[in-house]
């Protein structure tokens, strides 16, 4: 029999995003009269934000030469003009309050000087507003916001509970079920508010920088519940993944002053971005870095047998590498035995951050297909498309977000109670039992299931690497597509082999691949159907944007036999899309 | 070396071998990936972030607690593997051990910035100025992944399990060590007990162990030196007490550094 529990608020997903609005939720009258859950399917402080490096964009001293203006057109002609610029404007506005927000309950940032909080430069930013703490911001953050949430009592935590659906009806969220991995248990959380942060995909591809967990969870949830994706085909690979694992090195070692060189020692950024060279946006660099691979000027890795070219930190010299960025030496000498104070660093485009997501209104509240609010339910951080982002993510603005959304929508949630009376509890949907014997019926009682889920996700990670990268084309989307039909297909008889309930991983992988599945026909179906090249979609058959046809966002919805596309306009308020050049 | 057997210790305390071929650069969390995904698929372990920042995959990896994901099985020096989970924690299910009376330490000392004024700390429109060199005096101990290898290599931890334990007195010293904070004496009157600070005897296993360079054995010194100068200055406040006229050397000197825990400045 189902556990039922109940809390007001349930966070989904434990990073920036998830731990920025219990924060904001508990700091507000110390959480009085409020019972909140954290819910996550790691420890709370193990979340992929931990991962990031390089720093977070803030206008914090535009008394310097920096605007508010500025920091949005930079957002807006990174995002080739996707991005939703009355969304951009509210965003850029908030966060320099983040900073200091962060900076007021412990952040370690670095310093200027005077003692005020330093910033660096940063990809496609024209003024120096990363505003970093070593190479380790986000760890920090995560730290600086897991730390604060200790001071309050009475919130409850849910460690390695995998949440497996949300259950939605009337266009109203009731509850979520979830699998309590340290108890064994199978559970229905019910809420009257519910956040979804769990969130990219990075895990759909082999070469990726984001962490095991990060395998689009959230943004599953939504796609199986019926409700709308967004612009899931712009993925941003990151320029600098080292080699042979795609971990990151972060673009801070370029804001800090490091080369790209290739294999004849040039700064090839030279022939592609003269002005803003190794900074220039990540889908610029990326492209630059996988021509300079094709056309013969690479070095290859044996032992992998991956192209890459070198990021060359060696004029920076020891003391600023060990100051400003010691967890790339670190980490440069514990996975490849290289001290990047002595030797160029062998790196390539790896996949990093999921533009697209769950569409989401300015404050956070998830849309449906109509571009509704769904009550109850709001989304956060990467899992969520506002779209600030559009086709293409500058650095710094991604932790930035988190921050920014995860506060707005603490904010909404205890504006959407106090304006609600506490409903008595419902009866338990139907939902919940059908969900509890997909599971325990279905998957891990299938005899006749014989399909190994790890081969299924080592072919698709091979497909979407092969043909799901950088540069795109019909041939090779159109393959992705039906390879990804194949694996969903061979799917249907996966088999569970761990018969156990406490902590049976060998489930929650079957559980993760079958929601990586779906979001890669979504991916590689949208990339297919959009026959432009913008920001981290590029199409090698169709090299130029066609703001006539395609200045609008992607929307896919679950059906049978696929995804189901329509579209939304972009909202543009500020700025006419011009020519993007750097 | 082109093949190595991993030998895991289940939760049945018995140990099951598995044998895979050797690729160059392979870490110990690389090798239980492959066990898992092509020989065992019930075998349980903890791994998220793959370059040692999360702090998940902290297990027994032969004989010493370490992260799997940064330990490169050739450094090992062996063809065999040994991998257990951390010692002195409840197993739940082979490497997964029970984190939670670890972390509840951890939020026991209070691990945030303290302020008299609660309001004042959380507006956002303005930032403490704080100093290069005074971010220096705690950043250190800020480099916690909270992997729990420390406390699973303290022998005191080991034997008392109401002791502290290095991570919780590192995050202590943390916070006391930010010229932000103002909730020193509470963290003393936390630390100052005889499962505190003084239940230490340095072993240094904790230092040692740290994949992050912590170093928490530094942070129990300088936190009982801290609570040492606390009682004699508090003590000499007292009218009468026979320490009045005692050792005035002790008291930080004027005009030189900025004392560490006096420091409450703010921004313009």
């Amino acid at each position: 029999m189902v556990e039922v529990i109940d809390h007001d608020v349930v966070i989904v997903g434990s990073g920036l995003a998830g731990l920025r609005a219990a924060a904001e939720l508990l700091s507000t009258n110390r959480g009085e009269g409020l019972s909140l859950a954290v819910v996550s399917k790691l420890a709370l402080m193990r979340s992929h934000s931990v991962a990031a490096e390089g720093g977070t964009a803030a206008v914090l001293y535009p008394e310097e030469g920096d605007s508010l203006e500025l920091h949005a057109w930079d957002t807006i002609k990174g995002s080739d003009f996707l991005a939703d610029q009355d969304s951009v404007w509210k965003f850029v506005t908030l966060c320099p309050e983040e900073m200091r927000q962060l900076e007021r309950w412990g952040m370690p940032w670095s310093r200027k000087p005077d003692g005020r909080i330093a910033q660096r430069p940063f990809g496609g930013h024209s003024y120096d507003r990363a505003t970093f703490a070593q190479d380790k911001v986000g760890f920090f953050e995560m730290r600086t916001l897991y730390d604060k949430l200790q001071e309050y009592g009475g919130w409850a935590r849910y460690e390695e509970t995998f949440v497996t659906s949300l259950v939605i009806g009337d266009g109203m969220f009731t509850g979520c079920t979830a699998i309590d991995m340290k108890h064994g248990k199978f559970v229905y959380l019910r809420a009257r508010a519910c956040v979804i942060a769990t969130g990219g995909a990075g895990q759909l591809w082999k070469f990726t920088a984001t962490s095991v967990s990060t395998t689009g969870d959230g943004i599953g949830l939504a796609y199986r519940a019926g409700l709308p994706v967004e612009d899931m085909e712009f993925m941003q690979f990151h320029p600098t993944g080292l080699i042979p694992t795609g971990i990151l090195i972060t673009e801070g070692a370029r804001g800090e002053g490091g080369h790209l060189l290739n294999s004849k020692g040039e700064r090839f950024m030279e022939r592609y971005a003269p002005s803003k060279m190794e900074l220039s946006p990540r889908d610029v660099v990326s492209r630059s870095i996988m021509k300079e691979i094709a056309e013969g000027r690479g070095f290859k890795d044996e032992d992998s047998g991956l192209s890459y070219v070198s990021l060359d930190l060696r004029h920076l010299g020891r003391e600023k590498i060990d100051s400003k960025l010691p967890f790339i030496k670190e980490l440069s000498m514990k996975f490849v035995g290289i001290d990047p104070v002595e030797d160029p660093i062998p790196i390539k485009p790896t996949a990093h951050y999921t533009m697209g997501g769950i569409p989401v209104n300015d404050s956070g509240r998830v849309l449906d297909e109509n571009m509704r609010e769904v009550k109850g339910l709001w989304a956060a951080g990467e899992t969520a498309c506002v779209s600030i982002h559009g086709a293409n993510r500058l650095g710094s603005n991604s932790t930035a977000e988190c921050l920014v959304y995860g506060r707005l929508v603490g904010r909404d949630i205890l504006a959407f109670l106090s304006s609600q009376a506490a409903g008595s509890p419902e009866t338990v949907s139907q939902d919940v039992a059908k969900e509890e014997a997909r599971i325990f019926d279905g998957l891990m009682k299938n005899e006749k299931a014989d399909e190994d889920v790890y081969a299924i996700k080592a072919r698709l990670k091979e497909v979407m690497d092969r043909s799901v990268y950088v540069f795109r084309e019909r041939a090779g989307l159109a393959d992705a597509v039906r390879e990804v039909r194949d694996l969903k297909e061979r799917f249907k008889g996966v088999r569970v082999a761990d018969g156990g309930r406490l902590f049976n991983y060998n489930l929650q992988d079957v559980l993760e691949v079958g929601v990586m599945l779906e979001l890669a026909e979504v991916v590689a179906q949208g990339a297919l159907n959009r026959t432009e090249s913008r920001g981290g979609h590029s199409r090698l058959d169709f090299p130029q944007r066609d703001d006539a046809s395609w200045l609008k966002h992607t929307l896919a919805r679950r059906a049978e036999g696929g995804p189901q596309f329509s579209f939304a306009p972009v909202r543009i308020t500020m700025w006419k899309p011009v020519e993007r050049k750097y | 070396m082109d093949k190595i057997t991993m030998e895991v210790v289940r939760s049945d305390g018995n140990k099951t071998r598995y044998d895979l071929k050797f690729r160059k650069g392979m870490t110990v969390l690389d090798a239980l990936i492959e066990v898992r995904e092509k020989q065992d698929p019930t075998l349980a372990y903890r791994h998220s972030c793959r370059m040692g920042i999360c702090g998940s995959c902290g297990m027994n990896i032969q004989g010493m607690p370490r992260l799997a994901c940064q330990t490169q099985v050739s450094s090992l020096g062996k063809e065999t593997v040994r991998v257990e989970p951390l010692h002195g924690m409840h197993v739940i299910k082979d490497l997964v051990v029970d984190i939670d009376p670890f972390l509840a330490m951890h939020t026991f000392v209070k691990p945030y910035l303290i302020r008299q004024d609660l309001k004042e700390r959380d507006r956002s429109d303005r930032e403490y100025r704080v100093l290069s060199e005074e971010v220096e005096r705690f950043l250190q101990f800020d480099y916690c992944i909270m992997c729990a290898l420390c406390y699973s290599a303290c022998p005191t931890v080991a034997l008392d399990p109401y002791y502290l334990g290095p991570q919780a007195i590192g995050q202590a010293y943390r916070y006391m060590a930010d010229p932000r904070d103002e909730g020193w004496e509470q963290r003393v009157d936390l630390l100052d007990e005889a499962q505190g600070v003084w239940r230490c005897h340095v072993a240094g296993s904790c230092s040692l162990v740290c994949p992050k360079d912590v170093d928490p054995a530094k942070a129990v010194q300088m936190a009982r030196m801290e609570i040492l100068k606390k009682r004699v200055l508090r003590k000499r406040a007292k009218a009468g007490s026979p320490l009045v006229s005692v050792a005035p050397a002790a008291a930080p000197k004027q005009g030189t550094k900025a004392p560490p825990f006096d420091f409450r400045r703010e921004g313009t």
